[in-house]
Formats: structure tokens, sequence, C-alpha cells
């Protein structure tokens, strides 16, 4: 469902929090400009200057290596001045609160923050106490707005409109913000959700979300369009949530033989980083004519240029009309 | 081929209907024809049953067999003896061996083993619910299952940490894996010997309060409640536990519930003496809850009912009481145990049966259990007003720890099939 791309997209909210702050016509013009930017990451010279003389901050509170580095790409190659805040030499170490951090951070003047934190609500916390527009880069187990509709993107370049579309998330969805994010967002969309994963990995109520539970996974992927992975953390064994890698892989690690199970031609996805062997077989996650993993990375940097541009674009309209 | 055989002239009870009727039956590997069956095929064995009953093979939900790790106690082949003397055709065995059965290559062992050792008798393992009974990790409950454990249970080691069980009822409602746990407050419970009251307190021994019992009942049931978990109540002993039993499966939870057969028909007074061989866990109640065990079971309120074989040798129950192994053997005293209440008039025939065979079929989705045309022809023949002195020496098993020893019980198994084939007598 390709548009032509009519310009930087502005947002009725300031922020993005969670896929709640965005309606249907938003995302749509999003991924459209988002196409816009995709062609830029295979020209010679990959810089814009939409962004320039605006500054951005990376705060991120727990260690990630893509998205940080997707969001830094982002930024410079929208123009903007990005400033990567670690947290290990931060204040926070030294017992600084969330709330004098933000105050720190705004005495500084950014345009935009991009916020990672290990609490849910952080970066609603955080974007209460500061001046500029506050994008979440994944708060606890609640939301990562930025993944789904990177995760939207790469799927609607590879199979068009999303609406009708049967996409099945599999794995530890309890503890999963990329899920919540994306069960939202493909819900705004138009696809069919099913989730899947052991009882204890799925949250009290998630039928309630607009998606169908299962816990049989072979079940749950039949006929879908799009596989989505995620990630299961080990530690999650020694909690009592499930006895052993074998058997999660055994019940919900993609391999061919369930993948026979979807639709012929299906696509995979993972947020990353993926447990090989756990949740997902090497013969899957590396087999080009299926995975969109690396895909997803791709697609994650012109996403979040069109996102770092509308949040910019709407910052400055509500400078403009005070 | 299966020999065919007919058996006539015998009183037929069918769990399924609470009907017993004249009749006749003929099988082989399963039940052909059933009633009023007039001709057989040539070659067929003919029995005259001479009025005894025929019904199907009890389904002992909860046997403990000491192989592997301590065959001293009892083998396969003894259990297998044991089991078709008593007229048990199916039995499921505990996890708690040694090694703990815990892992599918154990599962594959207690299968192959019993097929191969126990006569015929079906042996099922029960896989332990966490990993060496350890009450903290949950062991590999899928794989298991599909390596033929029949459900999963954490032995005579009730789990005391909550969420360990919570998340286990719910992780098992993804294989619909049935979870049998003893309730009963390890904290509370702990260093008592006998049921707590009046007579402990005479006897100077360390009481088991019946709120131990009380207090988990609730707690597995409201966790069965949130879970959707199928969770089976193993051994319940006291009045206590079977109000919150009977609201729970009032409001549809998935619980079932289990007594053995020593509570039905015995209580504390039989400890008096310091009789170490009716020293069970859980310990034998008072007369009251033995009453309200049986009215429970005639209700239908205790869906099975289990022989608790503990086979245990003499040099662990010829202690002082408070020293003693727990544990009885039973295998060959289910039936006559429990034909007490029939021939006391407490607890109708097919009821009775039914704890035995249907309802352990039911909940462990097994064909036997059945007196069907199609069924497998898992059938014991049964005089059930015979009397005899139980003499636990003459036991088939290798322990003889029964605190029936010297009692006069009625109803004798006069012969024992397991797929058309005799087991018993030999």
């Amino acid at each position: 469902m390709k548009q032509n791309d009519s310009g930087p997209v502005r947002f009725r909210s300031k922020h993005l929090l969670a896929i709640a702050d965005l309606n249907r016509p938003e995302v749509d013009a999003l991924l459209t400009r988002a196409e816009a930017f995709e062609p830029l990451l295979e020209k010679k010279i990959k810089k814009l200057d939409a962004l320039r003389g605006r500054t951005l901050i990376n705060l991120f509170f727990e260690s990630s290596t893509r998205t940080q580095s997707s969001f830094e790409l982002a930024g410079k190659r929208m123009g903007a001045d990005v400033v990567n805040m670690s947290v290990r030499s931060s204040s926070v170490a030294k017992g600084e609160t969330l709330i004098d951090t933000a105050a720190t951070l705004n005495a500084m003047r950014p345009d935009l923050l991009v916020v990672r934190h290990g609490a849910s609500g952080a970066a609603a916390l955080l974007a209460r106490k500061v001046d500029c527009a506050v994008i979440n880069a994944g708060d606890g187990q609640h939301e990562h707005p930025t993944q789904a509709l990177l995760d939207a993107f790469t799927i609607r370049r590879r199979l068009g409109d999303i609406e009708g579309l049967i996409v099945a998330i599999c794995g530890d969805v309890l503890h999963s913000r990329v899920a919540r994010s994306n069960v939202a967002l493909l819900n705004l969309l138009g696809a069919n959700v099913r989730l899947i994963g052991p009882p204890t990995l799925m949250p009290t109520g998630a039928e309630r979300w607009g998606a169908r539970v299962f816990h049989d996974m072979r079940e749950g992927i039949k006929d879908a369009d799009v596989v989505m992975m995620l990630r299961v953390q080990r530690e999650r064994m020694a909690g009592g949530y499930f006895p052993s890698a074998r058997e999660y892989f055994w019940f919900y690690g993609l391999d061919e033989d369930k993948l026979k199970c979807a639709k012929a031609g299906a696509l995979v996805m993972h947020p990353g980083p993926m447990n090989r062997g756990v949740e997902i077989d090497s013969s899957v996650a590396d087999n080009p004519s299926v995975s969109l993993i690396e895909t997803q990375v791709r697609m994650g940097v012109a996403v979040r240029m069109a996102v770092l541009e509308a949040l910019a674009e709407t910052g400055a309209d509500e400078g403009a009309n005070p | 081929m299966t020999r065919v055989t007919l058996i006539h002239n015998a009183r037929l009870i069918d769990p399924a209907s609470d009907k017993v009727a004249d009749g006749a039956i003929l099988f082989a590997e399963k039940i052909l024809d059933i009633g009023a069956v007039t001709s057989a095929p040539d070659g067929a064995e003919i029995v005259d049953a001479h009025g005894a009953h025929i019904m199907p093979g009890l389904i002992d939900m909860r046997v403990v067999i000491g192989e592997p790790g301590a065959e001293h106690k009892e083998t396969f082949k003894s259990a297998g003896r044991a089991a078709a003397a008593g007229g048990v055709t199916t039995l499921v065995m505990m996890p708690n061996t040694t090694p703990v059965i815990d892992d599918q290559s154990l599962v594959d062992f207690v299968l192959r083993r019993g097929s191969d050792r126990a006569g015929g008798v079906h042996i099922l393992p029960a896989a332990a619910l966490t990993k060496g009974l350890d009450g903290a990790l949950m062991t590999e409950v899928g794989l298991l299952a599909e390596a033929g454990a029949v459900m999963f249970c954490n032995g005579d080691r009730p789990i005391a940490d909550t969420r360990v069980l919570l998340r286990a009822l719910k992780y098992a409602t993804a294989f619909g894996a049935l979870i049998a746990h003893r309730p009963e407050d390890p904290c509370l419970a702990e260093g008592g010997v006998m049921h707590q009251g009046e007579l402990a307190a005479r006897l100077g021994l360390s009481g088991i309060p019946a709120v131990a019992e009380a207090i988990f009942a609730r707690r597995d049931l409201a966790l069965a409640e949130l879970t959707g978990g199928r969770l089976m109540l193993d051994m319940l002993s006291t009045v206590q536990a079977l109000a919150p039993l009977q609201r729970a499966k009032a409001r549809g939870v998935n619980a079932v519930a289990s007594v053995n057969v020593h509570h039905l028909v015995l209580n504390e007074n039989d400890v008096d003496g310091y009789r170490t061989f009716a020293k069970l866990s859980p310990p034998l109640r008072s007369e009251d809850d033995r009453r309200a065990l049986v009215e429970a079971v005639r209700d239908e309120v205790i869906d099975v009912i289990v022989s608790g074989h503990d086979p245990r040798p003499a040099e662990d129950k010829r202690l002082p009481f408070a020293e003693a192994a727990f544990g009885a053997v039973g295998l060959e005293t289910l039936l006559a145990g429990a034909l007490t209440l029939h021939h006391n008039g407490d607890v109708p025939l097919t009821t009775l049966i039914r704890a035995m065979t249907l309802k352990p079929a039911e909940i462990l989705k097994l064909p036997q259990g059945r007196l069907e045309k199609g069924a497998p022809a898992d059938l014991i023949l049964v005089d059930l007003g015979a009397p005899f002195k139980l003499d636990s020496d003459a036991l088939k098993s290798k322990s003889n720890n029964s605190p029936f020893d010297e009692k006069t019980l009625q109803g004798i198994v006069k012969r024992t099939f397991v797929g058309g084939r005799t087991v018993f007598p030999v």
C-alpha cells in the first residue's frame, strides 16, 4: 500500500511513548515517509539536513547495541547532533534519581530524547519532566514502539498491505515489550494477531488484547503469513516459567518442521538478539528466502529517521504556537 | 493370537452403568461380547464362574516400586505378581525411586522394564513434578508426557513453595497434564509421626495436625482454579479437606481427589500399641475423619481409591514408632479392603468398583476400566463374599508391611486377565 510521499509527517502527540500515541493515518504517513528514506542507505552520501542544528540525546539505562546505534545513525543521517549518554559514566550510578537526570538533561535544551530504561513507565515519567520530545526505545516490559513500527514497515515492504494478514507472535509474551507494541500496532493496521507461548509466559488477560492465544505452536502458526519470534531469556528457567532450553525448543522453538504449518512462503522475523537453538533454529534464521531478520535491522534506521523527523516537526509546531 | 475365553454363570459388574447383572462374557485381547452370550468359537476356554463376579481389572493410581534403586523392597517382577494377585491390572508407579523419575530416559526405562518384568500387568510411570523432587525446579513436563508419563507428582514431598506449584499447574495446562499433589503443609507436619490428637498425646508421640492437610488442600484448589490446571489431591485423610474440595468441584474447578484404602477402613486407634505397620503418611486419622471419607467415596466427592502401596522391609518397620518408616503395602489388599465398605452397606458396590476402575481410567484417559464391547479384556473374576485371614508373610510383594495382617477380610480374586491373558494364578 505505497502512497506518494507528501513530506514530513506531523504527530498529534508530542512524544512517542507507546503505539497508542499514534493513529492510523499517522502510521500510514510515517511508513510512507520511511519509504522515502530507505533508498538513502544505498547512496554514497547518506546524509540529509532536515534536523540540522537539532540535538538528539540517546539515554540508555539498559545496554543495547542495535537500538542505540540505529537511533544514533538515524539522528546523524537526518543531520542532528547526537549525544550518547551511557549509564555507567552518568550520574545515575552516583545515586541520582531519574527525575534529577531529567532536570539535568532538560537544562541542556535537547530537541529529542531517546530513552531506554528497565522500568515500565520510565519513559512516560521522563516525558513529564522535560520540555523536549521523548521517544521510548523500550521501557521495562511495557512498550518499544519503534520496534513495532520497523516490523510493520518490514512486513509492508515485503507483503504490501498488512490488513488481513495473519501474524503469529511466539515466545515470552509475558516479559516482552516488543510483543505489546506489535499487538497494538498490528491491530491498528488490521492484521489478524495471534500470540503463542507456554501458559506461564502468557500475560493474564492476553486474549483481551485483540489477539488469539495459543499454547500449541503448530496450531498457532497454522496459515500464518508472518511468524514473529520473541527472545526468551535463559533466566526465565530459574524463575520456573519453563523447565529447560531443550523442552522450550521442542515445543516453542521455530524450526523448519514447525514452519511448514504456516502458509507456504511465510516470513520469519525476530527483534534480536537471537538465542539459536532455544527459540529459533539456525536453518530458519539464516535462510534468506524466509528470514527477514537482517532486513528488520536495515529498515530500523529508515523508520527511526521518519520518527525523529516527525517529532522534531511536531515540536517545532509547538514552539511556533505557544 | 490370544485364546478366546468365555466366562459364564457370572455376575457382571459394570462400573459405567451402576448395574450388576447375571450373564456371560466372551473375550480375547478385547471384550468381544457381553451379557447373554451362549456360544463360543471352537478352541475357546469355557469357564463356569459359579456365580462369582466379573469386573474390570483394578487401576491403582498410587504404587511405590523399589526399582530402580531399592530392589530389596520391591521389583517390577514382585510388584507385578502382587498386583495380579490383588486384581490390579494397571498401576501408576510413583517417581520416588533412585534415581528419581524426572527425565525422559527414566520414563522410557520404567515403560520397557515394566512391560518386560511385570508379568503382563500394565505399569505406567508418574514423573516427578520437580527435578529430583526438590520442590524448586519444574521438570520437563511436555517431554516427559510425550515419553509416556501419565501424570506428575512430587511423591511424599509436598511442594512448599506456592509459586512453584502455581507455575507448574499453569505450565502443565499446555499439555493437559495431570498433577497429583499431596496436600500437607510440611512445616506443620514436620516431626509428626501420627494423627495429632488425644491418643498421640497419651502415647507421647508428635502429631501431624489435620489442619496441615486442610490448609494445603485449600491452597492447591485455589491454584487449580486460578490456572485451570488439572489437579488431583493425592490421598486425602481429613474431614476438613472435603468441604473445600466439594465446593471447588461445584464451581467447576478441574480437580479430583483420591483416598488411600487404609484410611477408609482403619483409624488412629489401629496405631495404639505403637503398631508401626499402621504408621502411614498421611497418618490414620480419627473415626470421624474415616466416616467422612467413606461418605465422600459414596457421594463421589472423592473420585479414586488407591492402595498407596509402599513396600518397607521389616528392618525399616521394627523400630521404635517415631523412628519407623511410614507406609504400607496394599496391592493385594486394595480390593478386599475396599469391599469392607460394600459388606458394611456403607457404599454401593458399583460406586466402590467405579472408584478403582472407570474413574481412574477416565482421569488417566485409558481405554481400560470398562465392561463393554471393544474395551481391553483386563478383567478379574472375584468371589466377593469369600472370607480370608490375611497372612502378610504369604503376600507376593517383597515386603509384607500390611496393617491388615491377621485381620479377616472378604473378597478373593480367583483369576486375573490382562488383554485376555491369564496373569493370575500363574
